[in-house]
């Protein structure tokens, strides 16, 4: 497992399938990605569970709607800069206003779709998805914690946001790790800083946290698959004992998972925090790992952000 | 319910939404009068399958009104049909009330999608229909739109898609008052001919006089017992503000409450025309 590396979206359509063949009522609906997101599968296993749209995000929305009010648990496709931002009055109004049981489950997601570019490179999703009402927030790290995600997603009513991405990333879980919607998990132990990452960015702060041990310092690592309900419990319990934070995600710091962090430590325990993500910026066409570096998202910025957290901390 | 206890009922339903509106002090007369029948039609005219007494029955129809602002006269029509007690259509926009001022399926017993934001209804519809269908469920499916909202590119991506699937199970039915808020519906962004792009669109059209209780009736029975493989359209001709002589063809009362003159005068005649219906 150790070296192994695979997509998020990869969990996605055989997840369906399986959740399918285990009984529960399942359906998704596609705007002519299926291949991408890998919904095509359930299309392939179950032809009559995989409407697909067309170019036509907006109806996507409407029909998984009426899909979830005539009893089914709908998934939505698309990629994340259409399945959300296009389409946010639909999720308001008819989704999440009415609490239904669709699944907002888009793929590429973030800057690590790389060539496509700034366009396709949605880094706002989490804040958009994160201010509605009666939405849940999950950002697997790999592709168990996709295949978890996807399965909560369908066994918890109401609406849920799941954030998936197109890149191939290690893996980090074991296929039998447990995941609960509002749990975060602890990766690494550490009593110098808290590394509170989510998604691709799990990759880098692990590696952050190795070179930060070289220089002596100890990083605890957060794993928040869950950013809404946030795992206040954990993160409380690691910032009590760090005394500082460094937030990580291919998302803008405006609205993600910086600033539900930064919510959280203004309300309950207020500690340095520097916030690694988008600066207030769109992305740009590269290959990933190049707009890791150009964006300061790679586990160097985030050791340099754990260094400024610290100062704070000593100031 | 016969064709003069249809019309009398239609009548009620106007008088409530007169009543309901200006005790709110806010809301949607015109686009609500102007749908009276339809609205009548479906519920007391044997159209549309449903039992008060047990808003989620198996089996039942569904009705989604797209075009949420006119939220008064599914409101007075529910009441009427037994869903809430009619004493409650008082409470229309208030603070704590299931009323909402656009339908909220949380909320309401009978209201069977939460609609506001134009463009949805029919691809909500649309989503029921293929629900229905996979549940091998032979329920009808019929939601109102307006023609302003017909603006909205949504409902265009619903109609190509209602089509593709052969959702012979969807009715939908256009509230045709060539009225929207800034004006006449030709004026602000032309529609015309909605009759031509919904069949260009494969769907199966049937025009009516939507004012006209007996065509209405037998439109939507059509409309409904249709089942060649298309969607179907009822494109219902009808007057914004129709029954009050003075909202009748003005944009002006899209979204206004009449004040205690103007509303004493429209149920004066409202209810002239009820003597007239016994």
């Amino acid at each position: 497992m150790a070296n192994e590396k695979k997509a998020t979206r990869a969990a996605y359509g055989e997840t369906l399938v399986e959740l399918v063949n285990e009984g529960l009522d399942v359906v998704a609906v596609e705007a002519d990605l299926s291949g991408s997101t890998t919904t095509k599968k359930l299309g392939d296993a179950y032809p009559d569970r995989l409407f697909n749209v067309g170019i036509a995000e907006q109806d996507m929305v409407g029909v998984a709607a009426g899909l979830a009010l005539t009893g089914h648990v709908a998934f939505t496709g698309s990629f994340a800069v259409f399945g959300t931002g296009r389409v946010y009055d639909q999720i308001r109004n008819t989704v999440c206003y009415a609490n239904l049981d669709v699944k907002i489950a888009p793929t590429h997601a973030g800057v690590s779709v790389g060539p496509d570019g700034g366009s396709h490179q949605m880094v706002e999703d989490i804040a958009l998805m994160r201010a509605l009402p009666n939405m849940r927030v999950l950002v697997p790290a790999d592709y168990a914690a996709a295949k978890a995600a996807i399965k909560l997603a369908a066994e918890t009513p109401g609406p849920v946001y799941v954030r998936m991405g197109r890149a191939s990333v290690p893996c980090v879980y074991d296929a039998d790790a447990t995941f609960e919607i509002g749990r975060a998990h602890v990766l690494r132990d550490g009593s110098d800083v808290t590394i509170v990452a989510c998604g691709v960015e799990i990759d880098e702060a692990l590696k952050a946290a190795e070179m930060l041990a070289e220089k002596g310092i100890s990083a605890e690592v957060i794993d928040m698959f869950s950013i809404k309900p946030l795992d206040e419990e954990r993160l409380l319990e690691s910032v009590r004992k760090t005394g500082c934070v460094v937030t990580a995600e291919e998302h803008s710091v405006i609205g993600g998972l910086g600033s539900a962090v930064a919510e959280t430590l203004c309300d309950s325990y207020p500690a340095p925090l520097v916030r690694v993500g988008m600066q207030d910026c769109f992305g740009t066409s590269g290959e990933m790992a190049e707009l890791m570096r150009e964006f300061s998202l790679d586990a160097q910025a985030i050791v340099e952000a754990a260094e400024a957290a610290m100062a704070k901390k000593q100031a | 319910m016969n064709l003069e206890d249809l019309k009398g009922k239609a009548n009620d339903i106007r008088i409530d939404i007169v009543k309901m509106v200006a005790e709110a002090g806010s809301g949607h007369p015109g686009g609500s009068l102007s749908s009276a029948e339809v609205l009548c039609a479906l519920y007391f005219g044997g159209v549309l399958e449903h039992d008060p007494s047990d808003p989620k029955a198996a089996g039942r129809d569904r009705f989604v009104l797209s075009k949420g602002h006119a939220a008064p006269v599914l409101y007075a029509t529910l009441a009427e049909a037994g869903y809430f007690p009619v004493e409650e259509l008082a409470t229309l926009r208030k603070l704590h009330s299931r009323l909402q001022g656009h339908p909220d399926c949380r909320k309401l017993p009978g209201v069977e999608a939460s609609t506001g934001s134009l463009g949805q209804g029919l691809s909500i519809a649309s989503g029921m229909a293929c629900g229905l269908r996979l549940n091998g469920e032979d329920s009808t499916v019929f939601t109102l739109m307006g023609d302003g909202e017909c603006q909205e590119g949504q409902v265009w991506e619903a109609a190509m898609f209602a089509a593709h699937r052969s959702l012979d199970n969807l009715v939908a039915i256009v509230d045709h008052n060539h009225l929207q808020i800034d004006g006449a519906v030709e004026d602000v962004c032309s529609l015309e001919s909605l009759s031509a792009k919904f069949e260009a669109f494969g769907w199966q059209v049937f025009v009516c006089d939507g004012n006209d209780m007996e065509a209405v009736v037998s439109t939507l029975e059509a409309a409904k017992a249709s089942r060649g493989g298309k969607p179907k359209a009822v494109i219902a001709e009808t007057t914004k503000g129709k029954g009050v002589s003075f909202m009748e063809g003005q944009a002006g009362w899209h979204g206004k409450a009449p004040n205690a003159e103007q509303t004493e005068q429209a149920i004066d005649e409202l209810t002239d025309k009820e003597a007239m219906h016994g």
